[in-house]
This record gives structure tokens, sequence and C-alpha cells, in this order.
């Protein structure tokens, strides 16, 4: 039986073992380290390594000047970046996530690996680049690593401006955002006419639409992808937790129904990194968890699909 | 945005409802007690609109103004914009409507009250107790604690639900002080259903009852 996951390089296989075995010689000395290395995936353009699972703030981040609040969040970020995560995804369109966010690097002193992912969402250019540096300052970096366009907002003046900004070394990547499956054809449209280098979408187990055009495009013009949305906001881990876990979800290292669904989306060899929210600590633990050890063959996935279908 | 359509309600929910009513709970600690001298205003005026139907209406107009500024100020523009970028306009919209009113009730004087004993002002007159008195004790009712208060001059459902009270009472419809208020109560009653909480059809129930009366009225 291949126990390869599908879609995995042998670079990518190589990285990994180099990791575990990393791991098996450093892991007696350290007293914290972790006990399973986190699976990373490429990015296309650059060979960039970033591990599988990220941290989403849409909602979650959003609790305003909260002082308590703001301090749960950073502890969600430390449990994330304890467990290994490292790209974190914001917009100025989410309330004050941004600026928690920055509480959190200020509180956990400037987080080594951190990769700063955010967006621009105003109806012009002009307004867009004032917009970006609002965001950086309330993130508290030197730069972005990445910057998409939020819901292709304006997105014909922002693309070459952001181009700009990478040229010039002020950025290190562009994207583009939607999701719920929506405006796929203009999404496939700018990933066939612009050198991008990420890509947002909505991708879960239920919302598959990706699949079909934007996924095997991705990986055609080696776009990296965020799957974005991976629990439906919470409502797809309620409806998942009114029934057992599969039988054989061990088989993959699931114990739990967020691991399954996570392990489902980054298991699609153009998933560059899935993006869950959460307020808890101990879940931005378990997303991370759905990282590390087996992924899904194509066979197994198929499984997955029909197993959740079914219920 | 071709695919308007395909939003849901909860796509423009930015805040999770333990968000919302922590940013209640942490407004009312900060003014409190002002609460209480919001409530004892709202009586004196509910009062004072029984015994005499013209009386102090300016005074009470200037009184229901400084409520207006008082929510969008203090709530919506210092509070409620830091989780929702909406709230700034939601505040700009506040300061129009208190200006409205200190135009049309205290300058102007085109507000003054009729005839409270009729059906249309015991209805006004009603919408107006029900926001002063019953609003307030709906959080509590259902369990959140008095910190969760809604109080008329500090929290936005009560003060729009009385002010259309109040524009029931008046001798001719103040009909352009109306939309202000109950677009306020469609926006309430929008954002109370993505949070799912059990009241959100109160602020659109009263909006619609004013309108019914109000156009009856003409």
């Amino acid at each position: 039986m291949d126990r390869s996951p599908p879609g995995v390089s042998r670079r990518e296989l190589l990285g990994g073992l180099s990791a575990a075995a990393v791991h098996a010689t450093l892991a007696p000395l350290l007293p914290h380290f972790r006990q399973s290395p986190v699976l990373t995936r490429a990015i296309p353009r650059t060979g960039e390594r970033l591990p599988l699972v990220g941290l989403g703030s849409w909602i979650t981040f959003n609790v305003g000047s909260d002082r308590s609040a703001r301090d749960a969040c950073a502890e969600v970020m430390r449990s994330f970046f304890a467990a290994g995560g490292r790209l974190i995804d914001s917009s100025p369109m989410y309330g004050s996530s941004q600026e928690v966010i920055g509480h959190g690097i200020r509180k956990l002193s400037g987080p080594s690996g951190l990769f700063s992912a955010d967006k621009v969402w105003a109806g012009s250019g002009a307004r867009g680049q004032t917009q970006i540096e609002t965001s950086r300052r309330a993130w508290g970096v030197d730069r972005f690593d990445l910057l998409q366009v939020h819901n292709l907002v304006a997105w014909e003046e922002h693309l070459p401006a952001l181009f700009a900004m990478k040229a010039a070394g002020r950025l290190r990547y562009v994207g583009i955002t939607t999701s719920e499956g929506r405006r796929h054809d203009a999404i496939e449209r700018i990933m066939r006419t612009h050198p991008l280098d990420f890509v947002q979408v909505t991708y879960n187990l239920p919302d598959r639409k990706a699949e079909a055009r934007i996924l095997p495009l991705a990986r055609d013009r080696g776009i990296a992808v965020l799957a974005n949305r991976p629990f439906r906001q919470g409502a797809l881990i309620q409806r998942m937790e009114r029934h057992p876990l599969p039988p054989w979800a061990r088989e993959i290292g699931c114990t739990t129904w967020a691991q399954f669904l996570l392990k489902f989306i980054i298991s699609h060899p153009a998933v560059t990194c899935v993006i869950p929210a959460t307020t808890n600590p101990a879940h931005a633990r378990e997303n991370m968890s759905a990282s590390t050890g087996r992924l899904p063959d194509e066979r197994t996935r198929q499984r997955m699909v029909a197993w959740v279908q079914a219920l | 945005m071709s695919d308007w359509w395909s939003y849901r309600l909860s796509d423009f929910l930015l805040f999770s409802p333990r968000t919302w009513y922590r940013l209640i709970e942490l407004y009312n600690r900060d003014l409190w007690p002002a609460q209480l001298l919001w409530v004892g205003l709202g009586l004196a005026v509910l009062l004072q609109l029984r015994r005499e139907g013209e009386r102090g209406a300016r005074l009470i107009w200037a009184g229901v103004a400084v409520a207006w500024i008082s929510v969008g100020f203090g709530f919506h523009w210092r509070r409620y914009s830091e989780i929702n970028w909406a709230a700034t306009w939601f505040a700009l919209a506040f300061a129009v409507q208190s200006g409205g009113l200190l135009w049309s009730g205290v300058y102007r004087r085109r507000l003054r009250f009729g005839d409270v004993r009729s059906a249309r002002g015991r209805a006004g007159l009603g919408l107006l107790a029900f926001a002063i008195v019953l609003m307030p004790i709906i959080d509590p009712v259902l369990g959140r604690g008095w910190i969760h208060s809604a109080v008329f001059g500090v929290m936005p459902d009560p003060t729009a639900v009385a002010t259309l009270g109040l524009l029931l009472v008046t001798e001719r419809p103040g009909w352009l002080l109306a939309p202000i208020p109950l677009l306020w109560c469609l926006v309430s009653g929008a954002t109370l259903l993505a949070l799912g909480s059990p009241e959100a059809w109160i602020p659109p129930l009263a909006g619609l009852l004013a309108v019914v009366l109000l156009v009856r009225r003409r």
C-alpha cells in the first residue's frame, strides 16, 4: 500500500524525512520540542515551505478593545506558533482583527517564522495604499509577506500596485481571494492572465466547487492555494459532531472531526495551507495536529466524501 | 456584486455573539449609573405627555435629540465601530437624526404633541412606555443579566422605538424624522437575527407597528 500522500513530490517527501530525522535527534535535548513534525508544502513560485495549517482571523479575532479577549487571542497565537504554525491571515474588513493580531505579535515578542497574510479591501487604488499602510501598522510588521485583493474588490487597480510593491521589495507575494464559490470565472481569468503567487478560495468537504477548475489551474500555473472556511464558521463541525467518526479515521491519524475535515483539505495536492479560525488555544493545537502524521490518499479522500455525504 | 443573491445574513456579521454581548457589558459598566438618569428622564417624558399634551414639547425633543447624539457618539462611534466598520455610518445617521429633531422639534416647533387619549396617541404612548420600561428588562429576562440592559438614551434600539412612539403622538406627522429610526429597527433586527438572539423580531415589529399607525393617521 502506497503510504505517501497524493501529490507529495519527492522533494516534499525528502523534506519531511529530513525534518523527522532532525526531530528524532533533537527531541530528547529540547524539553518543549514538538511531538510530531509539521507537514509543509512549497509555495510554487519560490519553493519556500509553509506548514499546511495556518490561522484565520475572520470573526474570531474581532474582539474590539476588550483587553481580556485580546489576551485570549494572543494565547491562541501562542498555541499556534508553539505547535509549529506560521501563516496568519486577516483583512481590513475584519473589524479589529488586525489590531488584535498586532497585540498578539507584541505580546509574543515577534514570533519567529510568522508569515503575515493580509488583504486590501478598498474601492480604489489610491485608498488601497493608505489602507495597506494602516494595516501594516496595526500588525506592527516591517512588511507583509502576502497581500491579497479581498473578494476581487477593485482588483484592476490593486493588482498592479501590489506587483509594484513586490518589485520594490516591499512585499513578497501577491494574491487574490474569494469565498463560498463566488466569482470563480473571474478568479480563473485573473489566474490565467496575471503572475499571481497565491489564490484564496473556499474549500472544504461539502464545498468542493474549487476542485473543478481553480485547484487544477493553480497547479498548472504554479499558484499557491489558501483554503478558507474549512469549518463553515463552525457550523460544519457542529453538524459533524452529532455523528461518530468513521472507525477508519484513526488510520489517517484523526481522532476528532476537526482533524478529519482539515486532513481532507490539505491532502489535496494543490492546497498549500488551510486557515481555520478559532478562539480556543486547545483548538489551535488540535487544528495544527492535522498537519502531522499521515495524510489520506486519493482512495481515502473519496471514502471521506462518501462518508460525510451519507450523514 | 453579481452573486449578491448567494450571500446569507450571517455573511455580513463580522463578530461573534460573545463579542457583541461583551461590548454591551463593558459599555454599560463604563456608563453606570447614567442608565438610571436616562430611565428617569424617559419616565418623566412619559408622565409629562400623559398630563399635558403640548407643554414642554421643546424640552422633550431636546432631550430626545441628546439621546440620539449620545448613542451615536458614545455607542456607535466610540464602541461599536471597533468591531463593525459600518458603525461609523450609523453614528453619522444618528447625528443627522439628532440634528433633525433639534431643528423640527426645538427650533421650528413643528412637533407639538396632540391628543394622547386618541387611539393613535395611546399607541404612541404604549410604544414609548415599551421602550422606556420594558426594553431594559428583555436581556435580564432572557438570562443575560442587568449589565446587558438596553436603556433609552444609552442603547440604540430603545432610543429608536421611543422616538417612533413620540412621533405618533405629534399633531402633524414628522415623516422626515421617521426613516432613520425605522431603518435602525431593520438593521438591529437583522443583526440580532444573525446573532441568533431570540428577541430579534422586536425592533422590526415595533417599526412596522409605527409605520402602520403613521400611515393610518394621514
